[in-house]
């Protein structure tokens, strides 16, 4: 739900600046994988939350339930048993939007309005100017929004704006047992996320890192992560996501280009009519006819 | 605990073994990652599964269920042989230099006063050698061979890292692994927690385990300092509530006993209970014995109770055995009980082996089930297909449901694992006809009452008698019930040394345990609570969480017993000049200047004893120290003894390989014809063990929604080995048997369940959660219980929920379990 | 009008059905695809009932078009083949746009420039037909990657192809005397004579 209390930095298919007159500064959730223990408590605090309940599913042979993102689950968590070093490790990751700070979301919808971004870096969606396209999900670098069924309406975590707007955490990071997710200012969730990996470098984690990816500009939940260099051991996270080219075409050059193109093609016949005048049957066809 | 959750973050060591404590306590594991954080101590993990402790664990070892006495006792050998102990802290707090009776004896695998038949001890040989001035015999030079420390390290020489990799399958290599960074905590500024649950308890020699942990604790000096102690971890908000009020068929309220049925004689039931010191200038707190009985006697009875009558001695029942949850099935089934009332309990899916408590239900006249919830047991006998495949027309037995509320219904106290006494708010008023727990109680009682006055009986003294003292008889408010526990003066109590001085005046709340009295002038239903309801009001209604001294003694929260002291024996964690021997996590000190001990938490100790005085730090003991030699007080032994489980894949104890009697506990209780309800490996080739999720709550949550979202479908765990070599795949249904039962479930193939080598073979282990059965809103499921053996620990009894055998063999097809 | 009996007919009322099914679906996917394309054309969506009717209807607007379009295809086809005769007249086809038509070879019911346009036309169409479908969220699920150039290839296909409608349109604008030709079926002898002499010759053998 947009709150006309925050200032809204972009707005999907809106060619004008939107009011941005407070100045906020940017939030960010820090996810700390070293220290999630995969307890659920974030899912189930969501569902609380955004009054949400998923179907009671069945178990498909791993810890993961339900086993993926939908309309009624914003955030679910990916288990992967992996042996990286030799030794297993059994990394769990809480997957859920990102927060983009070039949220290929909102470059891709076609509703104005219907996904906004916040100064403070929330991208959130209008569920009632969106239609339903799905352009988000094509637009996501992470595979994020889920159309429900019940409304065709697109859906996602909200990083819970509506209690970050009167100044509280988001749901999961209250519930949170072991302080593996945290949030404040990103740059704050910056400085906390170094001293993170310096506790894992000590602890033998040598390529510990923050996962806050240049390639979407950023974003405003991230990740600590004990193997930064291998994003992929955490359920295929992606190594350098960004917009994917195909997507900047679609909503970039090629917009322009058409329109422009349509522009060339109606003056082009305007002026030719204007100056060549109309192709008439002569005279003298329609006397041979006669 | 012997500390607290908070406490937890001053370690520098996390040993989590017998536990889960990340997937069982997510919330206290909270102080877990504190340590981490702030103290940057390492967490070590030694499971038979790769849990999700292990995930953020700085090191996990493997071990077979049901072998951790081996682990633990090659841990004391290692600290031992390697000379890696608090040597002032064992010298001075233990009971090292202890001479033990030359006829005390341990021959391959059994000690000496064993008989065969009746499974037991005569632990007649169990003690010290006494001195002619009444006190124990000692050798401070620990040169003597019959001191503690001389046989304790005689028996712990066998545990070498071979044994315990041929006994545990852990490799050599993550043993020593784990014992050298366990042994850098017998420095005295380092320390280490260890963190159990139950799966410790649940075995049949589970006491035995714990108190090995507890001794490697008290090698290496860390019981009663900060960021140390042996924390049991508790499975329920309130179970240690339960224990502390007495519930355990043998208790009383705050671990008193009841008297067996020899003794008919009050004085001799007291002096027995009222030990005299074992070595000069010792406490021996429990000498006060007579003033917390008589409390008790007075807060039940009021005025009834007079010296005259023995305050009511002759009223308790005497036992002639424990009642405890696998005597009462086993005489439920042998058609010994009418009737039972299951009160928040679910005893069907929460005791083992499913069809032999299902059968003793249906030989009950009468079933009451007290719950907030439509539980398994108080539907035994409908038939819910495949998941309680009952004839109901074969069952005569008749249910009563009374629902209560819930927890967040009522107002109340509840006791958590740290002791704390902490005061809760209803949040919601129960549905329906639902009544709180005291009301429904109430309500029977008066209704008994009133049936004795008009018809009498046999015995209806106890009843007629008993103190109703309640605004309204039939809803006992918790505020009375609290106050009744935490004790009230019945007339003015003075001051010992100065009878003019009134303490408190009758008809006041006490303060605390030591203003009780055994001449009837106080009343309190359960000493160790004293003071939780004072004249200063509800303490454990209090939420201050100021942390003067930094390191997490919230004194001022809430209220935890005893005495409001929040480090068990921390007395200890000062050297025998009252120093500490961390300055920087200081519990307690010796002030000179003021003549007593201070610091960041109540003294566990004689408050005005000086180190001079030589008095022990461990108050309730009579010899003062701890105890490495439990004299008679274990069934099995004063020393632990690795035992194979009852059901074990091996033939005989590597132990004891040629001694049958030495292959499982000795001392364990087995009942006539629950012998052949055990597997052998050649039937049962794997190891089981069963345990709780995340996700889950027993069997409450599955009524839940939410709960059944995030983990919806019953499933077991086998490794990928197992896994291969019997064609399943992840998401197969399997069935798994044992010698009791078959469960249906999905497979989750595992790399956190190794293959282990156990005394030159491979063992596979099969995971099994417990939270599933036919009522609630997740997919129904069979009760895992429906497995388990039908023995307990021989102290405890607890069952052996963590060490059996099963079979398991794919089905052909994906059944479709019903929503 | 009064309708001169020697008119020639040029389209079946089948025909005109036909084209004009394809032509108002087109029009109808146009405006509701480019409103779907650009914020700028947004204010199309009101055309449909909203945002969200826009969403829900194209696909199915599509589907018809689709369907009509491949009867039309099966119609005009063998008509469309390209022959030697027409790419003589594409490469004189400046002189065409120049309004001067006295050098044009001959031509047959269609001109080289139409044929061309109908490839161009029929190619654009197979794309947004088959890139349509994985956009189709309601019914479909693709992989995103597929998904993404579907995206792209639809969109550029469209712009390509409502570029060549406003030229064809253009071209029955300019070319006075065309348009009645779907509205009603006939052209004038004059007017096939002219722009079409090699079908009015066939046209008029038998007539």
């Amino acid at each position: 739900m947009a709150l006309q209390s925050l200032d809204i930095a972009a707005r999907s298919a809106t060619t004008t600046p939107s009011p941005s007159a407070r100045q906020g500064f940017e939030v960010a959730k820090l996810i700390d994988i070293s220290k999630c223990i995969g307890c659920k408590a974030c899912q189930v605090a969501c569902m609380e939350w955004n009054d949400l309940r998923d179907e009671v599913g069945i178990n498909h042979g791993v810890y993961d339930n339900p086993m993926d993102l939908t309309d009624q689950s914003w955030t679910v968590m990916r288990f992967s048993e992996v042996e990286p070093n030799g030794h297993l490790e059994w990394l769990i990751r809480k997957d859920g939007c990102m927060h983009c700070a070039d949220p290929g979301c909102l470059k891709a919808c076609p509703a104005p309005g219907a996904i906004v971004k916040y100064g403070n870096g929330i991208v959130d969606f209008n569920q009632e100017h969106c239609i339903g396209c799905g352009y988000c999900i094509t637009g996501c670098p992470f595979n994020i929004p889920r159309i429900a069924q019940k409304d065709g309406k697109a859906y996602k975590c909200t990083l819970c704006s509506d209690r970050v707007a009167v100044g509280l955490e988001p749901a999961c990071v209250k519930t949170c047992p072991t302080g593996a997710i945290t949030y404040g200012a990103k740059d704050d969730m910056v400085q906390h996320a170094a001293i993170r990996v310096r506790d894992l470098n000590e602890r033998g984690f040598a390529q510990a890192g923050l996962y806050d990816p240049p390639g979407v500009g950023g974003t405003h939940v991230m990740y600590v992560l004990q193997h930064a260099d291998q994003p992929g051991l955490y359920a295929n996270l992606p190594q350098d996501p960004q917009i994917d080219p195909l997507v900047s075409v679609w909503k970039g050059i090629t917009k322009p280009l058409a329109i422009a193109a349509f522009a060339a093609v109606s003056l082009a016949g305007l002026f030719h009519y204007i100056t060549k005048g109309p192709n008439e049957v002569s005279k003298e066809t329609e006397k041979e006819v006669e | 605990m012997t500390n607290h959750w908070v406490d937890i973050k001053n370690t520098d060591l996390v040993l989590i073994m017998g536990g889960n404590a990340a997937e069982a306590h997510p919330c206290g594991f909270k102080w877990v990652t504190e340590a981490k954080a702030h103290r940057k101590a390492r967490l070590i993990v030694v499971d038979p599964r790769f849990t999700r402790s292990a995930a953020v664990a700085d090191y996990y070892a493997p071990i077979r269920a049901g072998s951790d006495i081996a682990f633990l006792g090659g841990l004391i050998n290692y600290l031992l042989s390697n000379d890696k102990i608090h040597h002032q802290y064992v010298r001075d707090y233990t009971d090292m230099s202890y001479l033990v009776k030359d006829e005390f004896t341990f021959t391959d695998g059994i000690f000496s006063g064993y008989d065969p038949d009746k499974r037991k001890y005569d632990k007649a040989t169990w003690g010290y050698q006494m001195g002619e001035d009444g006190y124990v015999k000692t050798d401070p030079s620990l040169q003597d061979p019959r001191c503690v420390y001389q046989l304790l390290k005689a028996h712990y020489a066998r545990y070498t890292p071979e044994l315990v990799e041929r006994i545990c399958g852990t490799p050599q290599d993550a043993f020593l692994k784990v014992a050298g960074m366990i042994a850098e905590t017998a420095a005295p500024d380092r320390t280490m927690t260890v963190m159990y649950a139950l799966g410790w308890t649940q075995h049949s020699q589970g006491s035995q385990m714990i108190r090995t942990g507890a001794m490697v604790q008290l090698l290496l000096g860390n019981i009663g300092v900060a960021g140390g102690g042996m924390n049991a971890l508790r499975g329920h908000s309130n179970i240690q509530g339960l224990t502390d009020l007495g519930l355990l068929s043998n208790l009383l309220p705050g671990y008193m006993t009841l008297p067996g049925e020899a003794e008919k004689d009050f004085q001799a039931y007291l002096t027995k209970r009222s030990p005299k010191p074992l070595r000069p200038g010792q406490l021996s707190y429990w000498q006060n014995y007579p003033k917390f009985f008589v409390s008790t006697m007075k807060a039940w009875y009021g005025d009834a109770a007079t010296p005259e009558n023995n305050w009511c001695y002759d009223w308790l029942p005497k036992l002639d055995k424990t009642h405890d949850i696998l005597q009462v099935f086993e005489d439920m089934n042998n058609g010994k009980m009418n009737g039972y009332f299951c009160q928040g309990f679910n005893p069907l899916a929460s005791a083992p082996c499913k069809i032999k408590l299902s059968g003793a239900l249906a030989k009950l006249k009468y079933l009451v089930v007290i719950d907030p919830l439509a539980t398994e047991t108080s539907e035994f006998w409908q038939n819910h297909g495949e998941f309680n495949d009952v004839d109901p027309t074969q069952i005569q037995t008749e249910v009563f449901r009374l629902p209560s509320s819930c927890f967040a219904e009522e107002d109340g106290s509840l006791v958590n694992s740290t002791r704390w006494l902490q005061w809760h708010w209803k949040g919601a008023e129960p549905p329906g006809e639902a009544l709180n727990d005291q009301e429904i109680i109430a309500g029977i009682f008066l209704k008994l009452k009133a049936m004795y006055k008009k018809d009498g009986g046999a015995f209806p003294d106890p009843v007629l008698n008993l103190t109703w003292k309640h605004k309204q008889p039939t809803h006992p408010a918790p505020e009375e019930l609290a106050k009744e526990f935490s004790g009230r003066a019945l007339k003015d109590v003075t001051d010992p040394k100065d009878p003019a001085k009134v303490l408190v005046k009758a008809g006041e709340q006490l303060n605390g345990f030591a203003e009780l009295r055994d001449d009837g002038s106080t009343a309190c239903g359960c000493w160790i609570f004293a003071g939780a309801w004072s004249e200063k009001g509800n303490l454990m209604a209090r939420r201050d969480n100021a942390d003067p001294y930094g390191i997490g003694q919230n004194l001022n929260w809430s209220y935890a017993w005893p005495a409001n002291r929040r480090v068990l024996y921390n007395r200890a964690s000062c050297d025998a000049d009252g120093a500490p021997f961390d300055p920087s996590r200081k519990l307690v000190g010796w002030d000179a200047a003021a003549g007593k001990w201070t610091g960041s938490d109540i003294p566990d100790f004689k408050a005005d004893s000086a180190p001079a005085d030589g008095m022990g730090p461990f108050i309730m003991n009579p010899e003062g120290v701890a105890r490495f030699f439990a004299r008679d007080m274990m069934a099995e032994g004063p020393f632990p003894e690795h035992y194979e489980p009852m059901e074990s894949p091996l033939a005989n104890n590597p132990m004891h390989p040629d001694n049958p009697l030495a292959r499982a506990n000795p001392a364990a209780r087995v009942f006539k014809g629950d012998w052949e309800s055990f597997g052998s490996p050649a039937e049962f080739p794997y190891v089981a063990t069963t345990y709780r999720l995340t996700e889950h709550f027993h069997t409450w949550s599955k009524h839940v929604r939410l709960n059944a979202i995030v983990q919806p479908e019953q499933f077991v765990e086998i490794g990928e080995e197992l896994a291969a070599a019997k064609g399943i795949t992840a998401g197969d249904h399997v069935r798994v048997r044992s010698k009791r039962g078959f469960i249906v479930a999905v497979a989750v193939v595992t790399k956190r369940l190794k293959t282990l080598t156990i005394d030159g073979r491979s063992v596979h282990t099969v995971g099994i959660p417990i939270h599933w059965g036919f009522k609630g809103v997740a997919r129904n499921g069979y009760i895992t219980n429906t497995l388990t053996p039908f023995v307990g620990d021989a102290n405890t009894q607890t069952p052996e929920f963590k060490a059996f055998l099963v079979d398991i063999e794919k089905l052909p097809t994906r059944l479709q379990a019903k929503a | 009008m009064q309708r001169d009996p020697r008119d020639l007919i040029r389209y079946t009322p089948s025909e005109r059905l036909n084209h004009w099914i394809v032509g108002i679906s087109f029009i109808l996917l146009g405006l509701s695809g480019l409103a779907l394309f650009h914020p700028a054309f947004w204010p199309f969506t009101l055309l449909f009932g909203g945002g969200t009717w826009t969403r829900i209807i194209h696909p199915y607007l599509g589907v018809l078009m689709a369907l009509a379009y491949v009867v039309m295809l099966i119609r005009f086809t063998r008509l469309n083949l390209m022959t030697a005769t027409d790419w003589q007249w594409i490469r004189r086809v400046r002189e065409m746009v120049d309004g001067d038509d006295h050098n044009m070879p001959e031509q047959g019911k269609y001109n080289g420039g139409q044929k061309i346009l109908f490839w161009l036309l029929f190619w654009c169409m197979l794309l947004l037909i088959l890139s349509g479908i994985p956009l189709w969220r309601t019914w479909f699920s693709f992989p995103v990657e597929w998904v993404r150039l579907a995206a792209v290839v639809h969109s550029g296909s469209a712009a390509v192809m409502i570029g060549l409608i406003m030229v064809h349109v253009y071209a029955a604008i300019w070319t006075k005397g065309t348009i009645r030709a779907m509205w009603y079926g006939t052209v004038t002898r004059a007017w096939a004579k002219q722009h079409h002499r090699a079908w009015y010759k066939e046209a008029t053998k038998e007539g």
